[in-house]
C-alpha cells in the first residue's frame, strides 16, 4: 500500500522553490525587445534567444541530472535530433510545425526508451559512460547523412511555420516563441518535480535501495523521467534548428553534451532556475570571452576546473550515493 | 580477391584494437584503484603523438623521439595529476567529469596553439618501412606488424605487473578496497601517482606509437577516449583483461564492420542505397555491440573482481 506520505518521508527535503526568482527572470526576459528597441543593440536578442534555447535543453537535463541524480553525458542527441527532423523536413519542402513537433517528441521519446533502458541497467561512471556512447552513435549516424549534408551540416532554405503563419521568422516574434517555450518548459519540469513522481524521482536518487523497498519500481520511474527529459531536449532543437536556419553533427557532439552539464551545474543542481540562468551565463561568457580571442577555450578550460575545484556547486552527495565505491 | 582483404583487414582491426587496449588499460586501472574518471585521458594519448612529432623531427631519430615523447608526456601527466587530478580523488564522478572536461578544451585548444591546426605526421622509421609478405599477393606493412607486437608486449608486462608483482598485489588490493589498504601500512598516496603515471604512460606510448600510421591532429585524443570508454564498459570497468577483449572486439567489429558492410547489403539491397545505409550502419556498429553486451550482461564481459 502506497501513500503519499511514503515518498514524502523518504525524500530530503526539497530545494526551496522560489517561483519568484523565475518570475523576476521571465519578466527582465521580456523587456529585452523593449530595451532593443530604445537603443540596445539587436545582436542581443539573438544571444539572449539562443542562451534560452540552451535553457531549455539545460533544464531538461537537470530533471534527470538535478532531480534523478543521473548525469547523462548524450544529452545533446536529443537537441540533434529535432534538429535534424526540422532540418530534413523542410528540406524536403514541409515548413509545417505542427507535423515537425509530434515527429520530433515521437523519435526523442523512442531514442530515450531505446538507450535509456540499456543505460539505466548500469549505474554511476557506466552509465556517464555509455550515455556518452549513445551520444557518439547519434553523433555518427548524422554524419552519415550524405543526403542531408552529412560532415558539413545542411543549410536550410527555410524557416518552420505554423498553420501557415510565420511566427519563428521575425527576430522579435520568434524571440516571444522562444520565452514562451521556455516559461513552459519551466512549469511544466516544476510539476512534475513537485509530483509524488518527482518526489520519488528525488528519493531514488538518495536512496534507490529504501524507494524499491517502499514498492516504487525505481527503473520505471528513471526511464520515464529520461523520456521527458529527452523530448523536452528535442523540442530545444527544433528551436535552434529554427534560429541559426542551419543544422549539423556539431549539434550532437559529445562536447556539447558537456557544455549542458556545466550550465546546469553552473547555475546550481536540481535548481530550476539555477539551470536557466548557468545556460544565460555561459552563453555570456562564451561571447565575451570568443570575441576577445580566437583561442577562448584556453581560457574557459581553467575556469571550469576552477570553478569545480573552489566551489562545490551544490553537489555534494548526488553521485556520491549513486555512484560510489561500492556501488551499494 | 576477399580473402586477402580480409585477412589484412583482420590485421588492422586487431592493430587497433592494440591501440585501444594501450589507452583503455590505463583508464581502467586509474578508475578501478582511485575510483576516479578521467576524461582528459584521451588528451595524454594526442600529446603523445604531438611529443613524438616534435622529438623525432628534432633527434632525427624514432626510438630517440620515441623514448623523450614518452618522458615528457609522463612530466606533463604528473603535473597535471599535482595540480588538479588530485583534488579530485574525493570528489563525486560529476566533479570529476566536468573539471577533466575542463581540461580537454584547454589542452586542445593549447596543442592548437602551439602545433597549429593542420594535421601533421611522423615518418615511419627506417629499419621498420617495408612490408612482409604474408603469402603469394599479401603484403603487410612492417610497422603495423611492430605496432602489434609492441603493443602485446606492453599487453604482457602489464599482465606480469598486475598478476606476479608485489606492486600489482597492492594494485588490485587497492581496486578492490583502497581505504582497507590504506589501513594495512601502504602509502596510497604514492600508490596512486604509480598507478596514474603508468596509466599516462600507456596512453602517450598509444599516441606515439600511432603518429607515423595516423595524421597527428588537435582533437584526436577524444575520438579515441570515448572508443576507450566503450571498451571498459564492453569489458568489464575496472578489469584489465576486460579491457584486453573488449579492445580486440571493438577493434575487429569496427574494422571489419567498415571494410565489409557494403558487400553484405549489397546482397539485400542496390549499390547506391547499400553504400548510403553501410555507412550509417558501420560507424554505429561498436555501439549496437555495446549496447547488446550491456543489455545481456551489465556488468560487462569480465568484470573486475572484488567490485560490485
Amino acid at each position: 500500500m502506497r501513500t503519499l506520505g511514503d515518498a514524502q518521508a523518504l525524500a530530503l527535503p526539497a530545494r526551496r522553490r522560489r517561483p519568484l526568482t523565475a518570475i523576476v527572470l521571465f519578466v527582465l526576459l521580456a523587456a529585452l525587445p523593449l530595451a532593443v528597441s530604445l537603443g540596445l543593440p539587436a545582436h542581443w536578442l539573438t544571444l539572449v534567444t539562443r542562451a534560452m534555447i540552451f535553457a531549455i535543453a539545460a533544464l531538461s537535463l537537470d530533471l534527470i541530472l538535478g532531480v534523478g541524480g543521473l548525469v547523462s553525458f548524450g544529452h545533446a542527441a536529443f537537441i540533434g535530433i529535432g534538429a535534424y527532423v526540422t532540418g530534413i523536413m523542410i528540406t524536403e519542402g514541409q515548413t509545417e510545425a505542427l507535423l515537425a513537433l509530434p515527429a520530433i517528441l515521437l523519435l526523442c521519446a523512442v531514442f530515450a526508451a531505446v538507450t535509456g533502458a540499456v543505460s539505466l541497467r548500469t549505474r554511476g561512471v557506466a552509465f556517464i559512460m555509455i550515455t556518452l556512447a549513445f551520444g557518439q552513435m547519434a553523433f555518427f549516424l548524422a554524419q552519415a547523412l550524405s543526403a542531408y549534408g552529412g560532415d558539413d551540416g545542411l543549410t536550410l532554405s527555410d524557416r518552420s511555420t505554423l498553420l501557415g503563419f510565420k511566427p519563428f521568422a521575425n527576430r522579435t516574434s520568434f524571440f516571444y516563441v522562444v520565452l514562451g517555450t521556455l516559461a513552459g518548459c519551466y512549469a511544466l519540469i516544476s510539476v512534475i518535480v513537485a509530483s509524488r513522481f518527482g518526489r520519488v524521482l528525488r528519493a531514488a536518487r538518495e536512496n534507490a535501495t529504501r524507494v524499491t523497498v517502499t514498492g516504487y519500481d525505481v527503473g520505471r520511474i528513471r526511464l520515464i523521467a529520461y523520456i521527458i527529459s529527452g523530448m523536452i531536449a528535442g523540442l530545444s532543437g527544433f528551436l535552434l534548428a529554427n534560429q541559426t536556419e542551419f543544422v549539423s553533427p556539431a549539434y550532437m557532439s559529445w562536447q556539447r553534451s558537456g557544455e549542458l552539464i556545466f550550465m546546469v551545474v553552473l547555475g546550481g543542481v536540481g535548481s530550476l532556475h539555477g539551470a536557466i540562468i548557468g545556460a544565460l551565463t555561459y552563453l555570456f561568457a562564451e561571447e565575451v570571452l570568443s570575441h576577445w580571442t580566437e583561442h577562448w577555450r584556453v581560457i574557459f578550460g581553467p575556469m571550469i576546473v576552477l570553478f569545480v575545484l573552489f566551489t562545490r556547486g551544490g553537489l555534494v552527495g548526488i553521485m556520491g550515493k549513486l555512484g560510489g565505491r561500492s556501488d551499494g | 580477391m576477399t580473402t586477402s582483404l580480409l585477412i589484412v583487414q583482420t590485421l588492422n582491426g586487431l592493430q587497433f584494437g592494440i591501440l585501444l587496449f594501450l589507452v583503455a588499460a590505463g583508464l581502467t586501472l586509474v578508475f578501478g584503484v582511485m575510483d576516479f574518471i578521467n576524461l582528459a585521458h584521451g588528451v595524454q594519448y594526442m600529446l603523445g603523438a604531438y611529443l613524438a612529432v616534435t622529438f623525432v623531427s628534432l633527434t632525427g631519430s624514432f626510438v630517440l623521439g620515441l623514448v623523450l615523447a614518452l618522458a615528457a608526456a609522463l612530466l606533463i601527466g604528473l603535473a597535471l595529476e599535482f595540480l588538479v587530478f588530485r583534488h579530485l580523488y574525493e570528489r563525486d564522478h560529476l566533479d570529476q567529469v566536468l573539471a577533466t572536461f575542463g581540461l580537454i578544451l584547454l589542452l586542445n585548444q593549447a596543442v592548437k596553439m602551439v602545433w597549429g591546426a593542420a594535421p601533421l605526421s611522423v615518418p615511419v622509421p627506417e629499419f621498420l618501412s617495408g612490408s612482409v609478405r604474408l603469402m603469394d599477393g599479401i603484403l603487410y606493412p612492417t610497422y603495423r606488424f611492430a605496432l602489434i607486437g609492441a603493443g602485446l608486449a606492453v599487453g604482457g608486462l602489464l599482465w606480469f605487473i598486475v598478476e606476479k608483482t608485489r606492486t600489482g598485489m597492492l594494485l588490485r588490493a587497492g581496486a578492490s578496497n583502497a581505504a582497507m589498504v590504506s589501513a594495512l601500512g601502504v602509502d596510497i598516496r604514492k600508490l596512486f601517482m604509480i598507478v596514474f603515471a603508468f596509466g599516462t604512460m600507456l596512453a602517450g606510448f598509444a599516441g606515439a606509437m600511432a603518429a607515423p600510421i595516423l595524421s597527428v591532429e588537435p582533437g584526436m585524443g577524444d575520438t579515441v577516449l570515448i572508443l576507450a570508454f566503450v571498451v571498459i564498459v564492453v569489458g568489464g570497468i575496472g578489469s584489465i583483461r576486460g579491457a584486453f577483449v573488449g579492445a580486440l572486439i571493438v577493434g575487429l567489429v569496427d574494422t571489419l564492420g567498415r571494410s565489409f558492410m557494403n558487400d553484405l547489403l549489397r546482397l539485400f539491397m542496390s549499390a547506391p542505397s547499400a553504400r548510403a545505409t553501410g555507412a550509417a550502419l558501420s560507424s554505429m556498429l561498436i555501439y549496437l555491440v555495446m549496447a547488446i553486451v550491456l543489455f545481456v550482461r551489465p556488468e560487462g564481459l569480465l568484470p573486475a573482481k572484488g567490485r560490485s
